[in-house]
């Protein structure tokens, strides 16, 4: 079985973002940079899915040379190979560039499931990996929280509000992977070792043929909105704070 | 020339998400600006009746694609289906929801129609004569403008941000064919397992009761249960409390689980990591009850309370109920 888990690097949760003084980015010191955890839970999921039927995992990545180390990560937990789409051409790209590259990349190897995370948690977006399925004609199951194989055929879990579904989908797809789909294991010293040596192959959007759009384009960044100072509520004891805080909300807020 | 706002409306079962009005009134504003028209596309089976509903909120016609292979949502099905409309239309703004669906779809539209999006925004407008979307990053630790070089300009909203507003148009109902292939149509749905529990969705509750490690365990949830119950809300939890096993993943609040933006959010025993502010500084008003008076979650609170919470929640329980009674 052939398995692509794409992956992105991103700033870690515990980060503080900082927006550039001139509104063109966020400063990108003192930041540490992790896999997507949400494409952790998908690498995560290949793995399973390798070592119960056989085959091979290769992980992909649009992303800057940094990104090189998240891909390492992956092999070091147990993939097999690589392919780093490394460019300046996609600094500022949108989800249609990054998804036309990642479709261009993995047109040119065997896929029977493709997994991504549900969405980065750098910007928030959630297009990708429903972009790429498109570009590669194949379906999707976005968000899932259960994952079976069933021979031809996947059999997969995603929560919607206040239902689950249970969908079932031929093969090839692409599933995104949503908090709860597994617990991702730790690359193992050994298993880093191996990574230094497995194949990475570096590509630019001119070998893939891809021309890098922004049809939808963040123009400017900006800080969040200030919260103004909040009232501590104080009283003698336990029972007068929260008629205060109760009457408060009525009276003031006016939110019960 | 690319003209006129549509919306991706929403239904399940035959009732219309409150998303979908939502949509409709935000679309309008937009419309009246560029003196344009507003439409919707109503995809589903048996839905034609409904269709008007949404002229109350501002649309002035409703494409209505009526068949069994749109019931329940698949992607595959309404992908087609909505692309195939608007393709023969060309509007100039696609605005969908931010909800489990509108995400889905939204992406996926995007690889249909080559163009560009801006998710789950919190405020869009028109700024000489196009969409400009506003949308959080980072989970709200900054926020970005998102304008856009192709047609339709789309975007989706998040859920209880912008207001639904009656303002009555025609709602003229147009059926069109969705032209559904079969062979194309590859997801299937088995089963619809329902939550049973009646209460909101975390990214639609209109108010929420969250714990964090201050709870103790998973027993202390008890008394945020009680006061849910009380006010009508949804508990939420903290990632430690999830990490812990306390809570389902389900009710995690956070830069990597759900992201809220509620009327009102408790927050009891949660210490405010960066991570869970994040995921629910866009609420209305925020109040927070802790012990420790330096926990960072104060400095998002409107309201605090320093002290034991097991103490302050049932008097504040019983407060609550006298007042709602």
């Amino acid at each position: 079985m052939n398995i692509v888990a794409c992956v992105k690097q991103v700033p870690d949760t515990e980060a503080q973002i900082k927006v550039k003084p001139d509104g063109s980015g966020i400063e990108e010191g003192g930041i540490k940079w992790v896999m997507n955890p949400y494409d952790e839970f998908g690498v995560e999921e290949a793995l399973r899915l390798k070592e119960k039927n056989g085959g091979e995992v290769t992980i992909v990545n649009v992303g800057p040379a940094r990104a090189m180390e998240t891909i390492r990560t992956a092999l070091a937990m147990g993939a097999d190979k690589g392919i780093h789409i490394c460019d300046p051409a996609f600094d500022g790209a949108d989800a249609f560039a990054t998804a036309s590259a990642l479709a261009a990349a993995i047109k040119g190897i065997p896929h029977d499931i493709i997994f991504c995370g549900q969405r980065a948690i750098d910007d928030d977006s959630g297009q990708v990996g429903a972009i790429l399925a498109e570009l590669l004609g194949i379906p999707q199951i976005t968000v899932v929280t259960k994952f079976e194989f069933a021979g031809s055929s996947v059999k997969v879990i995603r929560p919607i509000e206040g239902a689950q579904l249970l969908i079932e989908c031929p093969l090839p797809c692409l599933v995104t992977a949503q908090k709860g789909l597994n617990e991702p294991r730790y690359a193992s010293l050994p298993g880093i070792m191996k990574a230094k040596k497995k194949p990475v192959d570096v590509k630019d959007a001119a070998s893939l043929g891809v021309t890098v759009t922004a049809n939808a384009r963040v123009a400017k960044f900006i800080p969040p909105p200030a919260r103004a100072a909040g009232k501590i509520i104080c009283g003698d004891d336990p029972a007068t704070k929260a008629r205060e805080l109760a009457r408060l909300l009525r009276e003031e807020a006016k939110v019960i | 020339m690319a003209k006129g706002v549509w919306i991706v409306a929403e239904q399940r079962d035959g009732a219309f998400r409150k998303i979908s009005f939502e949509l409709a009134s935000t679309a309008r504003k937009l419309a009246d600006v560029l003196g344009e028209e507003v439409c919707a596309v109503l995809c589903g089976s048996g839905i034609e009746g409904i269709a008007g509903q949404l002229g109350k909120y501002g649309v002035d016609r409703v494409f209505v694609a009526d068949s069994p292979a749109l019931e329940p949502y698949t992607t595959d099905a309404h992908a087609a289906a909505v692309a195939k409309v608007v393709k023969e239309n060309d509007p100039a703004i696609l605005l969908l929801g931010a909800s489990t669906q509108g995400k889905d779809l939204s992406a996926r539209l995007v690889g249909k129609l080559v163009t560009g999006l801006a998710t789950d925004c919190t405020d869009v407008k028109i700024a000489d004569g196009k969409l400009l979307a506003i949308r959080p990053m980072y989970a709200g630790k900054c926020f970005g403008e998102v304008v856009f070089s192709t047609f339709p300009q789309m975007a989706s909203l998040r859920p209880n941000v912008f207001p639904a507003v009656e303002n009555a148009k025609a709602g003229a109902v147009v059926k069109f064919d969705p032209a559904l292939d079969a062979g194309q149509l590859k997801t299937k749905v088995l089963e619809v397992q329902k939550d049973t529990s009646g209460k909101a969705d975390l990214t639609e509750a209109n108010m929420i009761v969250s714990g964090g490690r201050g709870m103790k365990g998973p027993e202390g949830y008890a008394i945020l249960e009680e006061l849910a119950a009380v006010l009508g809300a949804t508990v939420g939890a903290s990632r430690a409390a999830v990490d812990a096993g306390w809570r389902p993943q389900s009710d995690q609040v956070g830069q990597t689980g759900k992201i809220v933006s509620p009327n009102l959010y408790i927050a009891c025993g949660v210490s405010g990591a960066i991570q869970h502010l994040a995921g629910m500084s866009s609420s209305k008003i925020i109040v927070a009850i802790n012990k420790d008076a330096e926990a960072p979650i104060f400095t998002k609170a409107d309201y605090g309370i320093v002290d034991d919470l097991f103490k302050i929640i049932p008097e504040f329980t019983q407060e609550c109920k006298k007042l709602l009674a």
